[in-house]
Order: C-alpha cells, then structure tokens, then sequence
C-alpha cells in the first residue's frame, strides 16, 4: 500500500525527466542519420553517417574542437588556481569581510548577455573602452581585443563569472575546516604556507574536483558570451563546438548535421558526467 | 616589532590586498551601473567620465525604445511560472524519496543529476522543431516547459536534502495520530521546512532569470525575457552605451541581491550537495 502511494507521489518528475530526456535525444539520433534541412523540406532520405562525416570535416569543426577545449582547460586553470588563492586570502577576518565577500561573488549573478556586453563595449572597446584608455595613459598602442584576441576576450568574461562560483566554494569547504588541527601545527612552528600547503589544499581538494566538474559541463556549453560578444568570429577564431552546432542549425537550417554536432557535444560531455556522477554518488546516503 | 604588532600588520595587509581585488573584480559591475545615469556622450567620453551630472532619461528612452517592461514581465513570468510548477512536481517526490526510501531511491536521484548533465544544444534542433510544430516557439508557455523540466533535477536534490534533516520523531508521532502520507506531508512536513522550499525557489529563480541559451534561440519578440533582449542591444549601428546600462542594470539588480541571500543554497543546489 505504502509502496504504490511512494511511486504515485515520484511518477509525475520521473516521467517527465524520462520524456525530457529520451524524446529529443532519439528525435537528435533519427535527424543525424537522415537529410533534413529546413529549407527543403520533404526530401529526409535516410543517409547513413554522411552527416557524420559532413560535420567532421566541416572547416571549421577542428577548430572548435579546439577552441572548446582551450576555453575549457583556461577558465577551469584560472578559476581553480585564483579561486583558491582568494578563498585562503579572505578566509581570515579583516575589516569589511563580508562586503568583499559580496562584492566578490557579485559577477556570478550577472547574467551571460549583460556580461558580454558590459565587457564587449565598456571594458575591450579599443576607442571608448576601459582598456584602451589604461593603455594610452600608459602610452602603449590600444588593442582591439575582440578582433585580435577574440578568444582571450572570452575566456576573460567567462573566467570573470565563474572565478565567483570557484570561490563561493571554497569559501563554503573552508568553513569547515578543522581550526584545532591548524593551531596546533601553528604551534609547532608551521608557516602560513606550510598550513597552505599540507592542510588547506589537501582539506580542499574534493571541493576543487566538484568545481572542476560542474564548471566542465556549463563550459562546454558556453554560448551566450560568444553570441553577443564576437558572434563565433573572425573567421572562425572564438568558435565552440555549441556554437558551431547553433550555426548549422538555426543559421544554415541543416538539421542533419547540426544533430550530428549534437551527439558529439552530448557523448563529451557524458565523459565528463561520468565522472561527476560518480563522485557525487560516493557520498549520497539515502 | 612584537608578535601582537606583526599579527595586525598582516591583518591590515590582507585587507587590503582583498579589499583591492574585489574592487577590481566588482568593477565592471559598479561601470555599468554609474554609466547608466550618463548621457550618451558622457558614456563614451575619453577620459572616463566618474564624476558628472547623473541623470534618468535612459531609464525612461530604454522603456520607449525596447519596450522595456514587456519583456521583464516575460522574466517574472518565465521564472517565477517555471519555479512554483517546479515545486509542485517536486514536493510529492522529494518528499516520498526522503521518507520512504527504497532500493531503487538512490540510483533515481543519480539518474535525475544525469539528465542535468545532457548538454542542452544536443537537444537544441529537436526542442526547437517541437516547439515549433506546437505553436510554443516565442511563447512564455514555452520557456515555463523548458525552464521546468531543466531546474526539475535541482530542486528534486535541494528539496530531498532539506527534507531528509527533518527530526524523524515528529513525523512517527504524527503517523501514530493516525495522520495519512498525504497529511503527513502537507500538515507535518511542508510547514516545517517552509525555509528550505523558499531558499531553493529563489534559487530555481537565479537560474531561470539568467537562463539564455534557451531564451536567446527559442524567443523572438514576443516572449524574450530581458537575457534576450539585452543581446538586441550588441547591434553594431550605434553605441548605446548608456541605454544598454539602464536596462542591464535594472535587469541585474534584482537578481543580484537575490543571490547575496542564497549563497549557501546556491553552494549545495550546484553541487547536488558535494559541498556543504
């Protein structure tokens, strides 16, 4: 009686997950293996892998490939590294504690459109903006950073949202360090580095596998900033795999290979779930 | 110099290397908001401009222009619709896996953490031509679907958390009363953990006001939430500066205040509970 009650009150999440999830992941599986494009409509003759293989040798495919993981492997360095160094800096009191914490966690509610453009126009503009000017006080010749360094410019805004997300964390892990441990090692005469180094980073080091592997899913999936910022460009200089795929799909209206770009981007990321799944389950009680 | 002497030293020091860091990281953020009250010529001036006369008028051209409240109705809309749904097809079975666990509880939760792992732009091309052929594209309705069933896993997760701290003693004093699973949890257990749903609604509407993938590929006009109009305003013909900042800034500004009250919820939601 009890069990049929339990399941009546879980079905209505789990079968909508079950939709969610198993619907458009087959119709993307079907629509990769037939020639689907919106302008033409009607001709979804079955293709085998050509859309596969239309996707793979794409020009710009490798580059995206590419740049996803240079964007990934930068702001996950960036974040980790500063996140950290940060966390241990304000995990002690000073004055005006909590205002640097607020202010410092601040970009992470900025949303991804606002970002991009607070950074495209205020801040890289190279007549206008911020940059420019620190450069010509300087005397140094302004950088156009969107056009020359298109992907710096969008790692620096994605690294600037999720660097608060980092320290959010580890802020949150510190907390819960052992203080007794660390005076009694300050007793025996430790330096700050040495507590750094033996008690904070190993105290840390679940919670920097759990940033590295939440901000791996969203980074792989940046698309916002790119559209707003430098819309993929030039060329194809600050194109990601998410971006590559939104290109086929909305702008060219191939279906077929777009969903063939999908499944790569869904088989990436299944790699790194892996991962997180497992992580996580280790330390779920039920 | 003493022991005492040296400790406020590096006191004061590390206050001022944070204080300096987080002005620095804070910038861009405090930039749009003073910029907003610029005149255009004002905000594109050289030297930057910190001191001038303030002044509203963006905020009033950004509502004539880009019809400014609609679409930061469609905001409310989307996510306070998309958050209460959410919680009602929550509740019942965050509440069922936290109080009647089975073999099976465990391995669901994993799965529901799974489906928050599949990269939305896999499902892009199909979400969009359903959406399309069910008349939802550009339409609030739409991004309640989508924005529902993309937090769903989350608030499944926070809610469970919540519900399985709860002292178990009140509710086996309540089943002796006789109370049923359905007045157990609406007169037992919902009252008592009233703070937690209210903490992981406000964080469902965190992520659904600053969701834009979905808003920027399935909205047009109509129902854009404010993440997509502001990317109208990336338009190269023109800068607008200040016009952009007005409306970022009263896009922003509600959200984040919001977020300085769900730090700790924001931890444990996006962790699914790793960190505590």
């Amino acid at each position: 009686m009890k069990r049929s009650i339990t399941r009546l009150l879980m079905a209505p999440s789990v079968i909508l997950l079950l939709v969610w999830m198993v619907v458009p992941l087959s119709m993307t599986i079907y629509f990769s293996s037939i020639n689907y494009n919106l302008l033409y409509p009607g001709r979804n003759n079955f293709v085998g892998w050509m859309n596969f293989e239309f996707f793979v040798t794409d020009p710009g495919f490798w580059i995206a490939i590419s740049n996803t993981l240079t964007l990934l492997l930068s702001v996950l360095i960036i974040t980790v590294v500063l996140g950290v160094a940060l966390s241990a800096l304000i995990d002690k009191p000073f004055a005006g504690r909590n205002v640097v914490r607020v202010l410092l966690i601040s970009p992470f509610f900025i949303m991804p459109t606002v970002n991009a453009l607070i950074w495209k126009n205020m801040m890289m503009n190279p007549v206008y903006g911020i940059f420019a000017w620190i450069s010509n006080s300087l005397g140094l010749e302004p950088i156009d950073w969107l056009s020359n360094y298109p992907l710096v410019s969008v790692i620096i805004m994605v690294s600037w949202q999720w660097l608060p997300f980092a320290i959010l964390v580890f802020v949150t892990a510190l907390q819960s360090q052992d203080t007794e441990q660390k005076e009694a090692a300050q007793m025996d005469g430790a330096t700050g580095w040495h507590i750094f180094r033996y008690l904070t980073i190993p105290h840390l080091a679940r919670p920097i596998a759990v940033v590295v592997m939440i901000e791996t899913i969203f980074l792989l999936a940046v698309f916002a900033e790119i559209y707003v910022s430098t819309g993929g460009g030039p060329g194809y200089d600050s194109t990601n795999l998410a971006y590559l795929i939104y290109n086929q799909a909305l702008l060219q209206y191939d279906v077929g290979v777009a969903s063939a770009g999908g499944l790569f981007a869904v088989l990436l990321a299944n790699i790194v779930a892996f991962f997180l799944i497992r992580a996580v389950g280790k330390n779920l009680t039920v | 110099m003493t022991l005492t002497q040296q400790r406020k030293l590096k006191t004061i020091l590390v206050g001022i290397a944070s204080w300096t860091i987080a002005l620095l990281l804070f910038f861009p953020i405090f930039w749009m908001f003073i910029t907003s009250f610029k005149t255009e010529l004002q905000a594109i001036s050289v030297p930057p401009q910190l001191f001038f006369e303030p002044t509203l008028e963006n905020f009033t051209i950004v509502q004539e222009r880009s019809d400014y409240l609609k679409h930061a109705w469609n905001s409310v809309v989307t996510s306070f619709g998309a958050t209460i749904l959410a919680l009602i097809i929550a509740i019942p079975s965050a509440y069922a896996m936290a109080f009647f666990p089975g073999k099976r509880t465990k391995d669901i939760l994993l799965w529901m953490l799974s489906t928050k792992m599949l990269p939305a732009v896999g499902v892009l091309v199909p979400i969009y031509i359903l959406s399309r052929d069910y008349g939802l594209l550009d339409t609030q309705l739409g991004l309640v679907i989508i924005f529902t069933l993309m937090n769903l896993p989350i608030i499944v997760w926070m809610l469970f958390s919540y519900f399985k701290d709860l002292p178990k003693e009140i509710l086996e004093a309540a089943r002796m009363d006789g109370a049923s699973p359905w007045g157990e949890m609406t007169k037992v257990v919902l009252p008592l953990s009233v703070g937690g749903i209210a903490s992981t609604g406000l964080l469902s509407i965190v992520l659904c006001w600053n969701e834009a993938f979905w808003s920027l590929n399935l909205t047009a006009s109509e129902a854009a939430p404010l993440t997509a109009m502001i990317a109208s305003y990336s338009s190269p013909e023109g800068l607008f500066w200040a016009k952009l900042s007005a409306a970022s800034t009263l896009a922003c500004a509600p959200i984040v205040v919001f977020g300085w009250f769900c730090q700790k919820q924001l931890v444990q939601g996006l962790t699914f509970g790793a960190v505590k």
